[in-house]
């Protein structure tokens, strides 16, 4: 099994260079933190000096920078340990995002699910139905799709269907399968629906004019199977390398949707974490993104040589 | 945009102006989005509009790149109406708020102090009694100010900040590209390497950290810590767009004509290869404007952008938001505006693209 070896040494190649870029992520971090002026204690509310020591000594910021440094990495390192919160006092980071990640991951999951179905669909039917009616109209919902930003269309969906009509709780987390979920998953989803769409349009184009498909036309085969078995294999694999890029952007489409539905995710904690300069929690969660991304890649990468036969190693 | 081969561009050559098959005259307008023409090579194009003018006894003159591009950007409709929105948006967001000071007499961040009844969230097209009224078309905000003239300073700052960042990322861009594809070799391969790596960065994260961090006193200083964390975060596909051009551009003759005369390499990268690669580099830069944009309004919403008294569209609606079941037109113009202005400038990129670069038309 030549390919399999290969492929297994692609990704342990890729993970060798995977890691030293997450320490950077969480050095270059740490840099910024240091480097800004001001730190935790330097808020509107002043401690008394006595105390400040006291706090400084407890979490080890009284030591030499390179001390703490190193501290921080080793913690990171050797236990996947990011410390202890300095705004929620006794709450370890880790647990902290364990808490909150589930939110984010069924809001960003969901919409992601959501916009494969429907971009794919549209975009699939505006292909097959060039300068159709449907294809303009599919087009000119995509490209609004992307020019609404997600904080525009949330609140409007808000004013529309709690608000005036009273369809849905406009706000609040309430579980996993809850109805307080619709809002968000669709806030976040337009972007994405729209997106692939235009994606999956411009790949199937490509592909329906190919020799392939030619071939398989030819062979008399039905509309339906040259489509589903053959077109939209090569057509969608734009959509498949979009998938890593549009994990980040969920991650930031989070951070707005979550802040917008008052929900306890991620992406709020980290914003609460920069405003509050609260260096454990902010590198834990910017780490914690980080590897999330890059696993994400390499899985893409993954799927890419899977899906694709003349992809190699 | 996955592929970093050579591409291939012709547009250093003059090119016949229709794809008509050979002899014969365009019979009816040939329109960007015909699938015929996108795969005719361009040298065979070069041949026909050659051969024809020839038989037609004119001598052989070709359009200009430009002058091609821009009719046919003019053909598409879209893409017009992208132009004219962005311009009617642009003069409004620059001549608008002093227009409306002399016709009302409120500036965008004056407060009527003088009338504490006027000082509250007044409806679009509402007088203080409740009357139709002219003066503040699109509403007031909490505090009496006028929504429309903030809403055009905010437009000000917004298109600024697009413009401003998207220069800075150029200059990054089109340096580290050119740099990395002229002079190839290792370190290509570093460069291209740093590259991939700051890619699967989730930058936004990193500058989100950067902005709250080294938060600036005065509103100009974060704005000028704004230009440079958005310019240098988005350079990353720029780099890997002139890369490709100036791979396939550094070995052509005229590279050659530069060095054997005894050109100095920066000046060869910077007179000789970089003008030749601004096609796609324009097309790419101005689908960056509306892109940084939306990020601007998106750190501005987060209350890590623009800083008052300075406000900019993410601003208004991060404000808006707050007021929302009652005021939903605080909310609702700012957004709307934005909105149409980024619609507007992604059409006129898409037409740009379909119009320089008729071969890259994708998504």
């Amino acid at each position: 099994m030549p390919v399999l070896l290969k492929m297994l040494r692609f990704i342990i190649r890729r993970l060798i260079v995977t890691i030293p870029t997450i320490l950077v992520v969480i050095t270059l971090t740490w840099g910024l933190i240091r480097l800004a002026p001001g730190n935790f204690y330097s808020g509107e509310k002043k401690l008394p000096p006595a105390i400040e020591q006291n706090i400084r000594e407890k979490y080890g910021l009284d030591k030499a920078w390179y001390e703490q440094y190193g501290r921080t990495m080793w913690g990171i390192v050797r236990h996947f340990d990011f410390g202890t919160s300095l705004k929620y006092e006794g709450q370890s980071v880790n647990w902290i995002i364990a808490r909150s990640l589930p939110v984010s991951a069924a809001v960003g999951l969901l919409a992601y699910l959501l916009s494969l179905v429907v971009g794919i669909t549209a975009g699939s039917i505006a292909a097959l139905k060039q300068n159709s009616r449907w294809d303009y109209a599919s087009m000119a919902v995509a490209m609004l799709g992307i020019s609404v930003p997600n904080f525009v269309l949330g609140p409007i969906l808000v004013l529309v269907f709690s608000l005036t009509l009273y369809w849905l709780p406009p706000s609040r987390w309430g579980g996993f399968p809850s109805r307080n979920l619709i809002l968000p998953v669709l806030t976040l989803s337009a972007v994405y629906m729209a997106y692939i769409a235009r994606l999956t349009r411009a790949g199937m184009l490509e592909v329906l004019r190919s020799d392939y498909i030619r071939t398989a036309r030819s062979k008399g085969l039905t509309e339906t199977n040259v489509v589903i078995r053959h077109a939209l294999r090569g057509g969608l694999m734009p959509v498949v390398s979009y998938t890593g890029p549009a994990l980040a952007f969920l991650l930031t489409g989070t951070v707005v949707v979550e802040r917008i539905f008052a929900l306890p995710g991620l992406g709020n904690y980290f914003i609460q974490a920069s405003l509050n300069r609260d260096e454990p929690l902010i590198i834990g969660i910017v780490a914690f993104i980080a590897i999330a991304l890059l696993l994400m890649n390499l899985l893409v990468d993954i799927a890419y040589a899977f899906l694709d036969p003349r992809v190699r190693y | 945009m996955n592929d970093d081969g050579p591409v291939d561009h012709p547009e250093t050559e003059p090119k016949g102006p229709a794809l008509t098959p050979l002899g014969t005259l365009p019979t009816r307008p040939v329109s960007p989005q015909d699938p015929d023409i996108i795969h005719v090579p361009p040298e065979a194009a070069i041949a026909e509009a050659d051969v024809r003018s020839a038989e037609r006894g004119e001598g052989i003159k070709g359009t200009s790149l430009w002058e091609d591009a821009w009719r046919r950007l003019l053909r598409n409709k879209l893409a017009v109406f992208g132009l004219v929105v962005v311009a009617i948006v642009t003069v409004a967001a620059l001549i608008g708020p002093p227009m409306i000071q002399q016709a009302t007499g409120y500036s965008p961040d004056y407060i009527p102090t003088n009338n504490v009844k006027l000082i509250k969230s007044f409806p679009p097209f509402t007088g203080p009694n409740g009357s139709f009224s002219w003066t503040h078309p699109m509403g007031t905000d909490n505090a009496g100010r006028d929504m429309l003239a903030r809403v055009l300073q905010g437009g000000r700052i917004s298109l600024f900040v697009g413009i401003i960042s998207t220069l800075v990322s150029l200059l990054i861009g089109v340096s580290y590209g050119a740099i990395s594809g002229y002079l190839g070799g290792r370190l290509d391969n570093v460069m291209m390497r740093f590259v991939d790596i700051l890619y699967s960065l989730p930058y936004v994260i990193v500058v989100i950290v950067l902005l709250s961090m080294f938060r600036r006193q005065t509103p100009e200083g974060q704005l000028i810590l704004l230009f440079i964390a958005l310019g240098s975060v988005s350079w990353l596909t720029l780099a890997r767009i002139v890369r490709g051009q100036v791979l396939s551009l550094k070995n052509q003759e005229f590279v050659l004509a530069a060095r054997a005369t005894g050109v100095s390499t920066p000046r060869i990268i910077f007179r000789h290869i970089v003008p030749n690669t601004l096609g796609p580099v324009i097309v790419y830069a101005t689908l960056t404007i509306p892109q940084i944009m939306l990020t601007e309004a998106f750190l501005s919403f987060l209350g890590f952008g623009v800083q008052a008294p300075k406000s900019s569209w993410g601003s208004l609606a991060a404000d808006g938001i707050q007021n929302i079941a009652i005021f939903p037109w605080q909310l609702i113009f700012p957004g709307v505006t934005m909105a149409l202005t980024l619609f507007s400038l992604n059409f006129l990129g898409d037409g740009l693209r379909d119009a320089l670069d008729p071969q890259m038309r994708k998504v």
